[in-house]
């Protein structure tokens, strides 16, 4: 090349440095998250049927509708790039894995607005929101219409009914069919919750031949994507290896709602459901992995992660076991979402050179010779 | 990384790609003077130098151009033989490519030396205090990119009574490789540097830290070491920003800096290992600092390398010199990628902190709009000082600077970890140096107005005083013109009564 390309170069703008960059894409890291979620997924899709994807999808295109709606009233250009960044898709797919596999279409899709207009582009936009939106949208539905939100199916796989087919799960999904009671079942939790009230002893009520069963691998009544707890911690782990979570949340959830469960069963096991199946019931692993570790709603620092999850997990036990509604996942999470930004206020990294209330540390070497 | 690093990230700083190879392996090369030098008057940390030559004087290499001014500054040399064409201004070597006052020097060819060094067989034999005078008259500035003037810190570190020197071979910015390139060709030559400045500080040991992804300097540098006791070569983790002073001393000695404290605060003091050369050069031979080792590097640069560089030279006869570019660069910059300063064209000077020229290719820049902060934490784990980078971002976003400085903004060392880690592709090192600039803008106009608000207190007094003591005059006055008419008075009635007298008595006599 020629000299002339030196005295030909002229910068556009002044850069500021750094001029490199690490090539982190929020892109790239939701693209994980939603890969994390695939094999949960498609063993609820198996577990359930056609029904449980048709609500997925459902759930899925009304986000990503509404998100793009949304950047559009609020006069974003490229609403469609905004869209690319995986978020909104992220959100719903999650919403959708706390559903009941067979709820009508109209669930899904109302699910889709309170997560996105109400849940995140009302509090402007991305990173802007206080409370985790499929969260939010899951516990609004769940108190809005109590019947069609703990409508939980039997995994057909394993019953004599043989599964619905193509058609006949889209007249479920259209709402045109009931979900036939013989096929409904309860859930652990929400048995045990029933069972208690009605004065019968956890110890006998288990043992009888219509308790529902649990398994790490999740053939349980539940949710579309709760259930398997081994491939929730497989796509969990597969976060934590990938770097995009951390392990402080997952942890402080497991610990703060499996150590009190452990406790208690062990002082009064007839009134206190064991750790075993607290971990294998509804949302916990989910929770843990996937809802407690979102970068908006959660603290910073590994510290404020830890006390969290902490929280959480503590607060879905106190739920499940003292209060009215059988699971407490979600409203767990709700809660401790109202406290992060104190959690982030109070637990701060400490400052090279300085102490933790932020005076500069005082040197042993100080004074030796000035 | 660790499994519990891994899960957790208990770590501070970031793993960039570190380009240094193959311009680390490259044969250093030497380039001559080009025809025409710009030499700033401002390439140290403190007041520019005072020019001491007129236009049209001839100067050999080595011969005085400017003389130090105020407290921290720094003298410059003629970096070749040839003739003073201009003392004027020229853009400086910084993103605004702002006027810099530079004298222009037309070589002569010759690279002629001044006669006039003051070589010395043994340095040893000299005080401690002709060492750091000597260092101060050959102009040596730290070479790491700071440019503080070194002889004021040989002297300084003498009086804090330091005991231990930390040399600094990191080298943690990517793509350069100068100082790997020096201690490879130099070591003897450094380690004999590390023992005068150990002699001129009176520190009792020198501890040398090299990054453990230049193991060839390592090697060369303990083999050079080894007949000293008191200099020893350690390797450390390869980590950005290793290089930084804080950190360094931090993983060398365990001791941790005090905020807004010298590393003297705990017995120590950072120097660079290219400095360590400069000092040898001045200390033993009398040779100014007139040029410099620089990496010429980036995916635009044909031949990467590196290459010794007259002080003055522009920045487009290095990259002629170096072979030229192999694609169109997206960006030029002087040092680093890190912490470099994109320049505005070719036509800047290299100065005595120029550690790199790089010509980014557009690919290696990964320029993206900026986008929301989705609170990630990568910026708060990654930051080397502790802080909270996007907390920071936020409170100067909506213009709160003093909720900035209160989560330790002024701790900031605007390494770039936090903007290099961000998702999100905030440009979270330029609003820490907006905040600063602000900032410090605001203190300047503050003392201008404290300034201010003084004189005009200072007159009021004094127009006060003044009107107080023109009163006084004016009493004074009419006071003594009261007396002066009671006398005037007085007076006439005693002439009255003497002319009755005389009157009385008879005529006078």
């Amino acid at each position: 090349m020629s000299a002339a390309d030196y005295t030909d170069y002229q910068a556009a703008r002044a850069f500021a440095s750094p001029h490199a960059h690490g090539g982190g894409e929020v892109r790239r890291t939701m693209f994980l998250v939603l890969t994390a979620l695939v094999p949960a997924t498609l063993f609820g899709f198996w577990l359930y049927g056609w029904p449980a994807f048709f609500l997925w999808l459902m759930t899925l295109i009304s986000v990503l509708l509404f998100e793009f709606m949304s950047l559009r009233l609020m006069g974003q250009k490229n609403a469609g790039r905004a869209l690319g960044d995986g978020s909104a898709l992220l959100t719903g797919w999650l919403l959708a894995m706390t559903l009941p596999p067979w709820s009508p279409w109209w669930v899904g899709v109302l699910g889709a607005f309170i997560a996105i207009v109400i849940g995140k582009q009302v509090f402007g936009g991305l990173g802007q929101n206080v409370f985790n939106p499929a969260m939010v949208a899951r516990v609004a539905l769940l108190i809005s219409f109590p019947l069609q939100l703990t409508a939980w199916v039997t995994p057909l796989p394993l019953t004599p009914l043989t599964a619905p087919g193509f058609i006949e799960s889209l007249h479920i999904t259209l709402g045109q069919t009931p979900v036939p009671d013989a096929i409904t079942s309860a859930s652990l939790l929400g048995y045990a919750k029933t069972e208690l009230s009605r004065g019968i002893e956890l110890a006998q009520a288990l043992t009888t031949s219509h308790a529902p069963q649990l398994s790490w691998l999740g053939a349980r009544a539940g949710s579309l994507g709760e259930s398997s707890a081994l491939l929730i911690l497989a796509g969990g782990i597969f976060l934590l290896i990938t770097g995009v979570i951390r392990g402080y949340a997952p942890l402080g959830v497991l610990a703060g709602a499996l150590i009190p469960a452990f406790i208690a069963h062990s002082i009064a096991p007839e009134s206190y459901l064991d750790a075993r199946s607290h971990l294998l019931s509804g949302a916990l692993m989910l929770g843990a992995f996937f809802i407690a570790t979102d970068y908006v709603t959660s603290p910073t620092t590994g510290a404020g992660q830890l006390v969290f999850g902490l929280g959480v997990g503590l607060m879905t036990w106190i739920i499940r076991t003292l209060g009215g509604y059988p699971e407490g996942v979600a409203f767990a999470i709700l809660l401790m979402n109202a406290l992060t930004p104190i959690i982030d206020r109070v637990i701060k990294p400490r400052i090279l050179g300085r102490t933790w209330s932020g005076r500069p540390i005082v040197s042993a070497d100080a004074g030796k010779e000035a | 990384m660790g499994l519990m690093e891994k899960f957790f990230g208990l770590s501070w700083g970031i793993h960039p790609k570190d380009h240094k190879r193959p311009a680390a392996d490259a044969v250093t090369r030497i380039m001559p003077a080009p025809e025409r030098l710009y030499v700033s008057l401002a390439q140290h940390l403190g007041a520019p130098a005072l020019p001491s030559v007129l236009v049209g004087q001839r100067v050999k290499k080595g011969d005085l151009l400017a003389n130090p001014q105020g407290s921290v500054s720094a003298a410059i040399h003629a970096p070749t033989s040839g003739v003073v064409a201009a003392i004027g201004e020229i853009p400086a070597p910084h993103p605004s490519g702002l006027p810099v006052l530079a004298v222009t020097l037309a070589a002569d060819g010759l690279d002629e030396w001044s006669e006039a060094l003051e070589a010395t067989p043994d340095p040893f034999a000299l005080a401690p205090d002709e060492i750091s005078r000597r260092v101060a008259a050959a102009g040596v500035v730290g070479m790491g990119g700071a440019t503080f003037p070194s002889a004021l810190k040989l002297a300084s570190s003498r009086k804090a009574g330091v005991t231990t020197l930390i040399m600094n071979g990191g080298e943690c910015e990517p793509y350069l490789s100068c100082d790997d390139r020096l201690m490879r060709d130099e070591a003897d030559a450094i380690i004999d540097g590390i023992r005068l400045m150990l002699y001129a500080t009176g520190a009792s040991a020198a501890i040398v830290g090299i990054e453990n992804n230049k193991p060839e300097a390592i090697a060369a540098m303990q083999a050079a070491a080894q007949a000293y006791s008191e200099v020893s070569v350690r390797s450390i983790p390869a980590r950005y920003p290793m290089g930084s002073e804080k950190q360094l001393v931090q993983t060398l000695t365990g001791k941790e800096i005090p905020a807004g404290s010298l590393p003297a605060e705990v017995g120590v003091v950072v120097h660079n290992v290219g400095t360590a050369k400069a000092v040898r050069a001045a200390a033993r031979y009398g040779q100014p600092l007139v040029s410099r080792l620089l990496t010429v590097n980036g995916g635009a640069v044909k031949h990467p390398g590196n290459i010794v560089v007259p002080i003055g030279a522009l920045v487009e006869d290095v990259l002629a010199f170096a072979g030229g570019f192999s694609a169109t660069p997206g960006r030029l910059v002087m040092g680093g990628p890190m912490m470099g300063m994109s320049l505005p064209h070719a036509r800047v000077p290299v100065v005595k902190g120029s550690s790199g020229i790089l010509a980014l290719a557009g690919a290696e820049l990964a320029d993206r709009e900026e986008g929301a902060c989705i609170r990630c934490g990568s910026c708060v784990r990654a930051c080397p000082m502790g802080l909270l980078p996007l907390e920071m971002a936020r409170h100067i976003q909506g213009d709160d600077l003093k909720g900035a400085v209160k989560l330790g903004l002024k701790d900031c060392i605007a390494c770039g970890c936090c903007a290099y880690v961000c998702q999100s592709h905030i440009p979270l090192v330029q609003y820490f140096a907006y905040a600063k600039g602000t900032l410090a803008a605001e203190d300047r106009a503050k003392l201008h107005a404290d300034a201010t608000k003084k004189l005009a207190l200072a007159r009021g007094e004094r127009l006060a005083q003044e009107a107080r003591e023109k009163a006084e005059v004016a009493a004074r006055r009419k006071a003594e013109r009261e007396a002066a008419k009671l006398a005037e008075a007085a007076a006439k009635t005693a002439t009255a009564a003497t002319v009755k007298t005389v009157e009385t008595e008879g005529a006078p006599a």
